[in-house]
C-alpha cells in the first residue's frame, strides 16, 4: 500500500481582495463576499509561474521526507496554467530538484484535479515496485477574465506530495476511487486566454454529481462510514460548494473547517484540494483518518481515504507550515493586479 | 535582452539549484563554480558542491532603471549576498522593497523566473533570494 512520505505547499506573497475587484467591476462586495465566501485570493509576483511555484512546494517535501533525489522514479505535476503550451513543467521541476536523469516526468491536465491524479498515478507506480518514491504536485497560477465571476476566485499556489511504500509514510493512503463523465462545465479553448463557464450548469450536473459519485463510492468501495473520519476536504471552488455538498453528504461544519482556505487564498485550481489537505496534514494528530474528494471540470472526481502515522509529527517540524505563506501577505490594488497577471494590452 | 539558448542550458545545474565547486585542499567554496582553486593552483582538489540557498545580505540596491526585459519588475532590488558557506553572489530579493531590507538581513533561496520576455523563446529559471522570515 502507497502513502504519503513527504509533503509541502505553498502560496505567494500577494493577496487581492474581493471588494477592491467588486469595486472596479461596479459589484456590491458584499453581495460577492457572502455569495462566494471569497475575502481575498493569492496572485503570483510576475516572475512566478506554475513552474516556480511547484518547486517551492517539492522543496518542502522533499525537506520533511529526509529522501535522495536520485530515489525519486516519477514526477508529474498537474496544472491547467503550464508555462509552455510544448515543454512539460515536470522537467523544470525535476531538474530543480536534482531528481534527472533516471525517471519519467510528465505534465497532467485536468481542470481542477490534475494534482490528485497524479497523487494516483504515483501510487500505482509505487504499489506495482515500477518505482520506489514518486512526486505528485497540483499548481496553478489561474486566470479569471476580467469582470468575470472566476476573477474573485481564480488564485495560485502548489501543493507537493511524495508518495512511498506506507511503512515509511506520514499518512497512509488506504484507498482511492474516481468518478469521471464528459460534462462541459468549465473550459478553455487552446489560444485563449482565460476559461468560459457554464454559470449554474457548473453546480448540481457537474460539482455535486462528481462530488457525490466518487465520495459514495468510496465509501460503499471500503464500507466505511462518514463518523470513522476526523477529517473532510471537498475542493473548493467557493465557499458555498464544499459547504453544500457536506450537508448534502451529512458531514458536520466542524469537521470540513481546518482544510477550508478558498476564503483566504482563493480557488488555486490543481493545487485546490491538495493544499487543503496539506493545511489538514499540518495539524493532524497520529491515527487521524482524513477523507479527501477533489474535484476537476470536464469533469471528474478523486476521492482517496487517508490515515495519519505516528511519523507526522516528526516530519512536518522541517519545512513551513502552509500557514507560513498564508499569514506572509500584502494586498495590491487593482492596477498593480492587472499588471501583475499580464491583463493590459500590449503586456 | 535575449540569452542564447546554449549558454541558459550551460548554466541550468548553477541557476536552479546553486552547484558550485568546493576546493578540499584550502576549504574555499566558489560560486559560480571554478574548475581551478586561484589559492591552490595545481595542488587543489575541486569538487562540485551544492549551496544551500541561506545567506545575508551584503549590500542591496534598488533598480528604478532596468535592462530590457526587466522592465515590468521596476522597482525591484538587486543584492549582493554572502552565502552561509563562506562565498558572495549577486542576486535578486524578491517579495521585497529597499524600505524592507537592511544589511544583514538573513536570506533563503528560492526559484523564480528570471528571464521571459521573448513569447516566443524559452523562459529562463534559477534562483533567487527572499527575507528568512
Amino acid at each position: 500500500m502507497a502513502g504519503i512520505v513527504g509533503y509541502g505547499a505553498y502560496v505567494p506573497k500577494y493577496r487581492i481582495k474581493s471588494e477592491t475587484i467588486a469595486e472596479v467591476w461596479g459589484e456590491d462586495p458584499d453581495r460577492i463576499q457572502k455569495g462566494l465566501g471569497i475575502m481575498e485570493k493569492a496572485v503570483p509576483a510576475s516572475d512566478e509561474d506554475s513552474a516556480t511555484l511547484s518547486v517551492e512546494a517539492a522543496r518542502i517535501a522533499m525537506k520533511r521526507a529526509q529522501v535522495s533525489p536520485s530515489e525519486i522514479g516519477a514526477v508529474y505535476v498537474g496544472s491547467e496554467s503550464h508555462p509552455y503550451a510544448v515543454k512539460p513543467t515536470a522537467t523544470m521541476v525535476a531538474q530543480a530538484l536534482g531528481t534527472i536523469p533516471n525517471l519519467t516526468a510528465a505534465d497532467l491536465e485536468f481542470a481542477c484535479k490534475a494534482g490528485t491524479a497524479g497523487m494516483q498515478m504515483c501510487m500505482g507506480m509505487v504499489d506495482s515496485s515500477m518505482v520506489k518514491y514518486g512526486l505528485a504536485i497540483g499548481a496553478d497560477t489561474a486566470q479569471g477574465r476580467p469582470g468575470d465571476a472566476l476573477e474573485y476566485s481564480a488564485a495560485a499556489g502548489a501543493a507537493a506530495y511524495l508518495i512511498g511504500q506506507d511503512s515509511e509514510s506520514l499518512a497512509v493512503i488506504e484507498d482511492t476511487f474516481s468518478y469521471t463523465t464528459d460534462t462541459p462545465d468549465f473550459w478553455r479553448r487552446s489560444k485563449s486566454d482565460y476559461p468560459s463557464h457554464g454559470g449554474r450548469f457548473t453546480g448540481e450536473p457537474a460539482y455535486f454529481k462528481h462530488v457525490q459519485g466518487a465520495f459514495n463510492g468510496l465509501m460503499e468501495k471500503m464500507d466505511e462510514k462518514i463518523e470513522n473520519y476526523d477529517h473532510f476536504i471537498f475542493h473548493q471552488p467557493n465557499a458555498k460548494f464544499p459547504k453544500a455538498v457536506a450537508k448534502k453528504l451529512g458531514v458536520s461544519k466542524e469537521k470540513i473547517e481546518p482544510g477550508m482556505l478558498v476564503p483566504t487564498i482563493g480557488n488555486t485550481y490543481s493545487g485546490n484540494a491538495p493544499l487543503a489537505l496539506a493545511n489538514v496534514l499540518d495539524h493532524a494528530k497520529p491515527g487521524e483518518r482524513i477523507f479527501v474528494t477533489s474535484f476537476g471540470s470536464g469533469a471528474g472526481s478523486d476521492a482517496f481515504s487517508i490515515q495519519v502515522t505516528d511519523k507526522i509529527e516528526e516530519r512536518r517540524r522541517d519545512g513551513y507550515p502552509l500557514s507560513h505563506f498564508i499569514e506572509n501577505k500584502e494586498y495590491v490594488t487593482y492596477a498593480i493586479y492587472a499588471k501583475l497577471r499580464k491583463k493590459y494590452k500590449g503586456m | 535582452m535575449k540569452e542564447s539558448i546554449s549558454l541558459t542550458w550551460r548554466r541550468i545545474p548553477e541557476r536552479y539549484k546553486m552547484l558550485g565547486s568546493h576546493c578540499t585542499t584550502c576549504d574555499a567554496h566558489y560560486f559560480p563554480p571554478r574548475m581551478v582553486c586561484p589559492a591552490c593552483r595545481r595542488k587543489g582538489k575541486i569538487e562540485q558542491f551544492e549551496f544551500s540557498g541561506n545567506g545575508k545580505i551584503y549590500s542591496f540596491t534598488e533598480i528604478h532603471a532596468a535592462p530590457s526585459g526587466f522592465e515590468n519588475q521596476v522597482p525591484y532590488v538587486m543584492a549582493i549576498v554572502e552565502l552561509d558557506e563562506g562565498t558572495r553572489c549577486t542576486g535578486q530579493i524578491v517579495d521585497a522593497c529597499c524600505k524592507d531590507l537592511k544589511i544583514g538581513d538573513p536570506v533563503e533561496g528560492t526559484f523564480r523566473k528570471i528571464l521571459s520576455d521573448d513569447p516566443e523563446g524559452p523562459i529562463h529559471y534559477g534562483f533567487k533570494f527572499r527575507l528568512k522570515k
